[in-house]
């Protein structure tokens, strides 16, 4: 019996407001852009959480649990929904409901933590634990770093907190000749398992699936089928994960991308040997094949997998280290404003946007930066950081 | 006394301090009783032109027809080989655009006169500027003046022109040489007009003995024909009586201008980095934008000075003044300047300046700190001395109000005044 796991990426970022200038600082504090942040997700929740739920939905129901599949919602995602449009959370919760899915826990703030700050690494993965269980009343028993980040070390650190699975890219510089398609078990653990993201069946479907130059185009279920199933044989879990907004936003309604989905699960079930199962479930089914050892980051994000698309030019490197060295004066403030705000800006698509390196993956990072440049990027972020360390010393002065 | 004035930019219509200078010394003129005719490539609505008469070479319906233009091309020989070029490109920029080799054939220039002029330094600039001078010619012709005055090589074609058409004598006014703007790799064809226009001139005005030595040595003209007038600076405060609360406690450091080769920011970035390891207590703004900006703002970025290094982008309106009253120190680290205006600006809100030797405006500033350009640890040491002395810093600022006192554009009016009364004898 070979499982297909879905597991579908849900964030939203808390975009900054472009018009904070240096003037400000010292001065105001409005750091967010209300008014972007309200219509993104309005227009994403329409395009594509609102529908994209009620056909995950349609399909649980249709194929009475034989359809399952998990997501990774983030903190900063639910915040939002619960502001702007708490109708997408309901939809969630319905999801939740059925049995059939499972919530995969994260840093609440999708952050880079885990690189900067172990403490505050643990704080962000229990924060989202606990919301987890206070909208949809689970407790999460697989994890996935923020852009599926994974190294041992974290392996190893997210074993001791209490977690059975983690999932990670299928990285070619990790995997070689060996396959995604089957359980591992990070290097150092003994009980946490591994699953590797299938990048060329994911990103069929996430990046190309409307790709009319791809000699493979246009995919439908039955083809795409044909391809998991090709992995009879020669594994036993088929990975697929991605962006979940890949259906409808990404990925338009116009590209068929609806339809693809609609009848996946019925293409995939006509083979006999396959079966749908969340990340858990296949995990806690399979032994591990081989042991996985990633003693460097990697990740799921453009061609070098690895985090260079949020670390490594100056201007990453400078508003990281500032953001990250806040955070003892931050946290004795005991301001829960104020340490929220500081987490927001923790979140990693803030160093996204500085991102320099414009080759292969120039198109992707451009469709998701609201900023003109990188450098613009920067300077807004560090202007809205140095007021938050200006308030927050100010702050800590007075006590 | 008329006068026949062509240049560039008039404010609101300006991209750099040319047109400024422009405003204050044509209002100085007025003010002496000078009639000027100032004709611009393109008159827009709002330019500030109630004590001249403003003409926009748009408006301006020369016939002309293509024996004009090629009979042009003879006269000024330096017009022969044209390409566009802006007079603010970077070294690189220029040599994407010459590499385009685009040479304009008189078809294009006759193309060009037919559309309406777009002003400005677009990438039709050559163009523009032989169309400009065809204009020239024609309203020499049916102007009367005493005397024509050119500013900076945009508009010398058009002065040599209008000199050809009129006899009348030639002023051309040096606001900024090509070696200012490119270094050692100038641009032979702006050098060839800059040159022509020298030659043709019956005087020169330069706006500073910078800039006068450059034309003597670097455009081999002869050094009685030139005459210095600096510029002066306009006291007024558009926002006077704005009042301006500082938010911050460290004291702040500013650069505003151009993010370009000539002005000299990475020598201001570099000095920061310097000045944050003695004092961490310091505040670096850096104000405008160019083609280094991206490297200045990594190059920070990499010093690891973020926290207290800002950039602000092109301020204009009453952030300008608001950045300069919220600053302590100014600092114009150019690499060469002919004049300079915003020491003297910044002296306006009682900010001391640090200024680079290579510049204009350090001959008329005894007050004033001078710095080589290039001379990063002395320049850290600067601003940490006059940060750190209160008394220092008060006198610089006391000092600087006093030279503002001497420097009005009334006396660099007179000076002009004078060359014009020189050139063209009983006009008054």
């Amino acid at each position: 019996m070979i499982s297909v796991c879905f597991y579908f990426q849900v964030h939203q970022p808390m975009r900054l407001n472009q018009g904070y200038s240096f003037f400000d600082i010292g001065v105001g504090h409005d750091y967010r852009d209300e008014a972007a942040n309200r219509e993104i997700l309005r227009k994403v929740a329409d395009k594509c959480y609102l529908p994209a739920n009620r056909l995950m939905l349609d399909l649980i129901n249709e194929f009475k649990g034989k359809f399952r599949i998990a997501y990774a919602i983030t903190g900063v995602a639910m915040e939002q929904f619960q502001e702007f449009c708490p109708e997408v959370l309901e939809s969630f919760r319905e999801l939740a409901d059925t049995g059939c899915v499972e919530f995969i826990g994260e840093t609440h703030y999708h952050s880079l933590s885990f690189l900067f700050s172990k403490e505050e690494f643990r704080r962000q993965v229990r924060m989202h634990e606990r919301v987890l269980k206070e909208f949809f009343g689970v407790k999460p028993v697989t994890f996935r770093n923020t852009e599926l980040i994974f190294s041992n070390a974290l392996a190893l650190e997210i074993e001791k907190m209490g977690y059975k699975t983690i999932l990670a890219e299928g990285a070619d510089h990790v995997l070689g000749w060996r396959s995604p398609n089957f359980v591992y078990q990070p290097a150092g653990c003994c009980k946490l398992k591994a699953l590797l993201k299938n990048y060329r069946l994911s990103d069929d479907i996430a990046f190309r699936f409307s790709n009319q130059a791809w000699n493979e185009w246009p995919v439908n279920a039955e083809k795409f089928a044909g391809w998991v199933q090709a992995v009879a044989g020669n594994g036993e879990v088929v990975n697929l994960f991605m962006d979940y907004e890949t259906i409808g936003e990404h990925q338009w309604a116009d590209t068929g991308i609806f339809e693809f989905f609609r009848a996946l699960p019925g293409a995939i079930l006509e083979h006999p040997g396959f079966v749908f199962e969340t990340p858990a479930e296949a995990s806690a089914r399979l032994d591990p094949m081989a042991q996985l050892d990633v003693p460097h980051f990697t990740s799921w994000a453009d061609l070098e997998r690895d985090v260079t698309a949020w670390l490594g030019n100056p201007m990453q490197d400078q508003a990281a280290e500032l953001a990250y060295a806040l955070e003892d004066r931050v946290l004795a403030t005991g301001d829960h404003d104020l340490i929220a705000t500081w987490r927001e800006l923790l979140t990693s698509d803030h160093f996204y946007y500085m991102c320099t390196k414009w080759f292969s993956d120039g198109d992707v990072h451009k469709y998701f930066n609201p900023y003109e440049t990188p450098h613009q990027a920067f300077i807004t972020y560090m202007n809205v950081l140095n007021d938050l360390t200006l308030t927050v010393d100010g702050r800590l002065g007075n006590k | 006394m008329r006068v026949l004035m062509f240049g560039w930019e008039f404010p609101p219509y300006i991209s750099g301090g040319l047109g400024t200078a422009c405003l204050g010394l044509t209002k100085g003129l007025a003010g002496m009783g000078t009639d000027i005719v100032f004709v611009l490539p393109k008159l827009e609505s709002g330019e500030s032109g109630g004590h001249l008469t403003l003409m926009g070479a748009n408006r301006v319906r020369a016939r002309i027809g293509i024996s004009e233009i090629l009979s042009l091309r003879e006269r000024v020989k330096v017009l022969e080989v044209l390409s566009p070029l802006r007079p603010y490109l970077t070294e690189k920029e220029y040599r994407s655009l010459i590499e385009r080799d685009e040479f304009f054939t008189a078809q294009d220039i006759l193309g060009e006169i037919e559309n309406d002029f777009a002003g400005g330094y677009g990438d039709n600039l050559m163009a523009e500027i032989v169309r400009y001078s065809v204009v020239a010619a024609h309203l020499a012709a049916s102007e009367q003046f005493d005397v024509i005055h050119a500013h900076d090589w945009m508009t010398a074609p058009a002065g040599i022109e209008a000199k050809r058409v009129s006899g009348k004598p030639l002023v051309v006014h040096a606001h900024a040489l090509e070696f200012d703007r490119s270094g050692d790799h100038v641009n032979q064809k702006v050098y060839d007009i800059e040159r022509a226009g020298f030659e043709a001139a019956d005087r020169i005005i330069a706006v500073s003995h910078y800039t006068r030595d450059t034309i003597i040595k670097r455009y081999s003209i002869d050094p009685a024909k030139v005459t210095v007038v600096h510029n002066a600076v306009s006291k007024e405060r558009r926002f006077g009586q704005m009042r301006i609360t500082k938010p911050l406690k460290e004291k702040i450091v500013l650069f505003l201008g151009r993010i370009t080769f000539q002005k000299g920011p990475d020598y201001f970035v570099e000095a920061a980095a310097k000045v944050l390891e003695k004092n961490p207590d310091v505040r670096f703004v850096m104000a405008g934008t160019g083609d280094m900006f991206p490297r200045m703002v990594e190059r920070m970025a990499q010093l690891r000075m973020a926290h207290r290094f800002h950039f602000l982008g092109f301020v204009r309106g009453a952030d300008v003044e608001r950045i300069y009253a919220m600053s302590d120190l100014y600092v114009m680290p150019s690499v060469s300047e002919p004049f300079g205006i915003t020491p003297l600006e910044a002296m306006v809100y009682n900010v001391p300046a640090i200024v680079s030797k290579q510049s204009g405006v350090s001959e008329i500033l005894d007050s004033a700190v001078k710095v080589d350009f290039w001379d990063v640890d002395r320049l850290a040491f600067e601003i940490l001395d006059i940060l750190g002395d209160e008394a220092r810093s008060a006198r610089l600022a006391v000092k600087g109000a006093e030279t503002l006192k001497k420097i009005k554009w009334e006396i660099a009016a007179e000076h002009v005044l004078n060359v014009y009364r020189e050139l063209a004898g009983g006009a008054r």
